[in-house]
């Protein structure tokens, strides 16, 4: 039993450590806000920084715990955004601002988990890279349909259209709360750096015991070898459909902090689109797959290095593309595999290698 | 008329899916993998062209060969360079590599040549075809795109049902330890599927880009992505499910657009494949494998 | 009454007959060794089993209940636990975590009480983590409980996976060629460990070998299968001196 207490307090101990992190970095920043050490460029980053840590996270439990990957997540992002940026602009008036955003938050978080877990249907069933493929489909798919709709609300209820505003027939009174491609204006700014962080801290929470829960177990256990996790008794479409729908309701809550720190909001390529799908795989896949932590640095190192490094910002994309691969062929090639364990035990002999916490 | 003008456009349209679902098809019977940078590919062919064609006015015929070399070439590199060390390693890791390429090749082309619209001159310079007292014009570049693609589609049949290198690619695709066994080289196979494959994306990319002339380093990636949605409604693997996958999914996408509402088209087309997988995962001619244990 | 029985079970895959008209009966408490060269359909059989595949026809009956046609889940649920011929662990998940999934559907407790850590997470994890030492003291691995289990020698590899399969609490295990890849030594400790776990937990055990000297050794009963049929079957020394056996293994 003495083995078994000691890793427990292991993980736990880990866990505190990344907590420990966030909160630190964010009582650092804030002293450096209020010195005035901080450009208004920065502080304006400071929300994104959280919607990207928040994402990545999110996508870290997909990719890493259940061993799929997802080219949809910016579309989980969105849907969690537009949902919740719609029930706020139509209650703005109607509700006081933390309880307003506290119910918006579950809203995008439950929109998004719906979706998630209609997306996920079909393809967790299917073995290979469909969920890849699917997943980038219906973030092009969200967006298509969000650029295309009109909504409004008024005297005689909510209105909707694919075609154009006018055929919303709205009353003098009404309040439109989208407007097609100009997406939704007027949304209420309830969203700065210390809700960005709390929800950091949640997402955090969520994740990481899940990830030490009997459920997370069953997911990884399907991850490592799906025959064998089925031989043992664990329902492989149940447990991939779960871990699936939670990292999706979780996109969906970076989505409402993002929604809830612009004034306009639109689902453009740029940040509802495959590119951004793509950025928040490469913060995966830099700061280790199944590694929470890393997730968290590489989101924020890699956000922060192209402001920092003006001059770099027309190679960006550039170097992501070739960091991705040389990472992915470094990582994960079994020649490469091969030699890093036979350097370790060159180098570290009789050192048991255990297993790194996540 | 106009749906027969519709439907015409949908099967050109079609046809050029059709050839890069092929490079899909193939390469994922064969190596196992979603070969992402497929796409981007055909939006290298695309410059390629361009670049010789209207910038240094070579003959159109010679700078498509001179295209379908450069693409064979680069189609091989990436399989060796960044494919191949990892074969054997998690299909996923394969995966994300192949997005890394794909987002290579595209961040290269906005470098090289910027992120502008390069207006692309049509190389098939036939006249085009005027039915019913000019009631209803087909143009050149759409008969020429069909027949090349059902050329195509037959040859590759043929070569992959009757010579050596196309029954070692079956082989392959069956079972790659036992092909090794039999004394197949399973690495020179598959570097040939990617330069078959990759010159299809070249062939798809001229046409693709005479058909709707303009050019930009993000040309091939939606049409790739649907190529490969083509692959898949056709069954994955299957020659002829590629061919008929890609035309089906150009026609919906054209009438879709012409009833439906344009904005919407791209949604249609991506509903379709959540469709398939859901009713029959394994496509119109696609079969079941059964997974060793 | 015995504990499995299959009747006239059979699988074809395209044309080739794999498993034809099999049929065995295996008591409650034996240590049954089923065995064959290779390609004979020992594994298919295996896979019938598990509902890894589907019999084209016959029955498949587990203490009386008929498992015919049902999935791999409601298989192990009904108490058939197996291991895997080529080694099938959680290889990124620490030994402990492997058996735990095999405790999964014994200590349930939801995923809403996993993340918020409910008191029930607390109490049934502390009794799995109990339940799950014991098993890997009972397989000597206690000591390897923290490590990944790629990182286990191969011997306890094979040992690790009877434990996660008896995690599961079983009326029936399956052990697909626990011996390969073993050399005399740990063969022997492997042979120890098999009649060990019939004795402790009064276990049924069906297993695939060709190891001679294990199967002589542990075997009660023995079913010889070659071409998907079965050749022979009986107690242990009676089928090994069969002159039919012989000559499916040797040759004419």
């Amino acid at each position: 039993m003495k083995v078994n207490k000691s890793k427990v307090s292991k993980t736990t101990k880990n866990d505190l450590i990344t907590y420990g992190m966030v909160i630190l970095t964010y009582i650092v920043v804030q002293l450096l806000v209020s010195t005035g050490h901080v450009s208004s460029l920065i502080q304006g980053l400071l929300v994104p920084f959280c919607t990207y840590v928040i994402v990545a996270v999110a996508l870290n439990l997909t990719v890493g715990i259940l061993g799929e990957l997802s080219l949809g997540h910016a579309g989980f992002m969105c849907v969690g955004a537009f949902a919740s940026a719609v029930f706020s602009l139509a209650f703005k008036e109607a509700l006081p601002g933390g309880f307003r955003f506290f119910l918006a938050l579950l809203i995008g978080a439950a929109s998004a988990a719906l979706v998630g877990f209609l997306v996920g249907i079909p393809v967790l069933r299917l073995r290979g890279d469909y969920l890849a493929i699917v997943t980038l489909a219906f973030g092009e798919i969200i967006k298509n349909i969000i650029n295309a709709l009109y909504l409004g609300v008024d005297s005689n209820g909510v209105h909707f259209s694919m075609k154009d505003a006018l055929s919303l027939h709205m009353e003098e009174d009404g309040l439109m709360l989208i407007k097609g491609a100009q997406g939704v204006t007027g949304t209420p700014n309830d969203s700065d750096f210390t809700v960005g962080v709390i929800l950091i801290l949640v997402t955090l929470f969520i994740v990481l015991n899940f990830i030490h829960s009997r459920t997370g177990r069953a997911v990884m256990s399907i991850r490592d070898n799906r025959i064998a996790a089925e031989s043992v008794g664990i329902n492989v479409t149940k447990y991939k459909l779960i871990a699936f729908t939670v990292s999706a309701s979780l996109a969906g809550v970076a989505g409402v902090l993002y929604a809830h720190n612009l004034s306009t909001l639109n689902a453009l390529p740029k940040n509802f689109g495959y590119n951004m799908s793509i950025m928040i795989l490469v913060f995966v896949v830099l700061g280790g797959i199944g590694n929470i932590r890393g997730s968290i640095v590489a989101a924020v190192l890699l956000t922060l290095l192209p402001e920092v490094l003006r001059g770099l910002s027309d190679y960006r994309m550039l170097i992501y593309s070739i960091v991705l691969i040389v990472m992915m062929i470094f990582n994960w090639s079994p020649n490469a595999v091969f030699f890093r364990k036979r350097l370790q035990q060159k180098l570290l002999p009789g050192r048991k290698a255990e297993k790194e916490a996540v | 008329m106009s749906f027969v003008a519709h439907l015409i456009n949908g099967i050109s349209l079609g046809s050029v899916y059709a050839l890069i679902a092929l490079g899909y098809t193939m390469v994922y019977g064969i190596a196992k993998m979603l070969n992402f940078a497929h796409g981007d590919v055909i939006m290298i062919g695309g410059y390629v062209v361009f670049v010789t064609a209207s910038g240094m006015g070579i003959n159109p015929l010679a700078a498509i060969i001179i295209s379908m070399a450069a693409c064979t070439v680069l189609g091989v590199t990436i399989e060796r360079v960044a494919y191949r060390p990892l074969r054997g390693a998690s299909p996923l890791a394969v995966l994300i590599t192949a997005i890394g390429v794909s987002y290579l090749l595209q961040n290269v082309a906005l470098l090289v040549f910027g992120s502008d619209t390069k207006a692309f001159s049509n190389v098939v310079t036939l006249p085009n075809l005027e039915l019913f007292d000019g009631q209803l014009i087909i143009k050149s570049v759409t008969i020429v795109t069909v027949i090349v693609s059902i050329i195509i589609m037959a040859g590759l049949s043929f070569f992959v049902k009757r010579t050596k290198i196309g029954r070692a690619m079956t082989a392959v695709s069956e079972d790659q330890g036992a092909a090794q066994l039999m004394g197949i080289n399973v690495n020179g196979t598959i570097a040939v599927t990617f330069a078959i494959g990759s010159m299809l994306a070249s062939v798809a990319g001229v046409l693709l880009c005479s058909a709707y002339p303009s050019l930009t380093p993000y040309t091939g990636s939606m049409p790739g992505i649907k190529a490969f949605v083509a692959a898949v409604f056709g069954g994955i693997g299957s020659i002829p499910g590629a061919f008929i996958g890609g035309i089906l999914l150009g026609v919906i996408e054209n009438l879709s657009k012409a009833y439906i509402s344009s904005q919407l088209s791209d949604a249609i087309v991506f509903s379709i494949l959540i469709i398939v997988l859901l009713v029959k995962p394994t496509g119109l001619l696609g079969r079941k494998i059964l997974e060793k244990v | 009454m015995a504990l499995l029985e299959t009747k006239n079970l059979g699988i074809s895959f395209g044309g080739l007959r794999a498993v034809n008209a099999f049929d065995i009966s295996v008591e409650k408490g034996q240590l049954y060794g089923l065995i064959g060269p290779n390609g004979a359909g020992k594994t298919t059989i295996f896979n019938l089993l598990t509902g890894v595949y589907q019999p084209d026809e016959g029955a498949i009956l587990l203490d009386g209940v008929n498992l015919t046609g049902k999935k791999t889940i409601e298989i192990c649920k009904a108490g058939i636990a197996r291991t895997f011929q080529n080694i099938r662990l959680f290889h990124d998940m620490p030994v402990l975590d492997n058996v735990k999934v095999g405790l999964h559907n014994h200590y349930p407790y939801s995923t809403f009480e996993g993340i918020l850590r409910l008191p029930r997470y607390h109490k049934v994890e502390k009794e799995m983590n109990a339940k799950a030492m014991e098993l890997l003291e009972v397989f000597g691995l206690e000591k390897y409980a923290d490590y990944k289990a790629e990182n286990l020698p191969y011997g306890q590899q094979r040992k690790l996976e009877i434990a996660r399969a008896m995690a599961t609490n079983p009326k029936l295990l399956l052990l697909d060629e626990p011996a390969a890849g073993m050399n005399p030594n740990e063969t022997g400790e492997l042979m120890e460990t098999i009649r060990f776990v019939r004795d402790r937990f009064e276990m049924t055990i069906l297993l695939i070998e060709h190891d001679m000297k294990l199967v002589a050794g542990i075997c009660e009963k023995l079913t010889v299968l070659n071409f998907g049929e079965v050749l022979a079957q009986g107690e242990t020394q009676e089928v090994l001196n069969d002159p039919h056996v012989i000559t499916a293994y040797l040759g004419e």
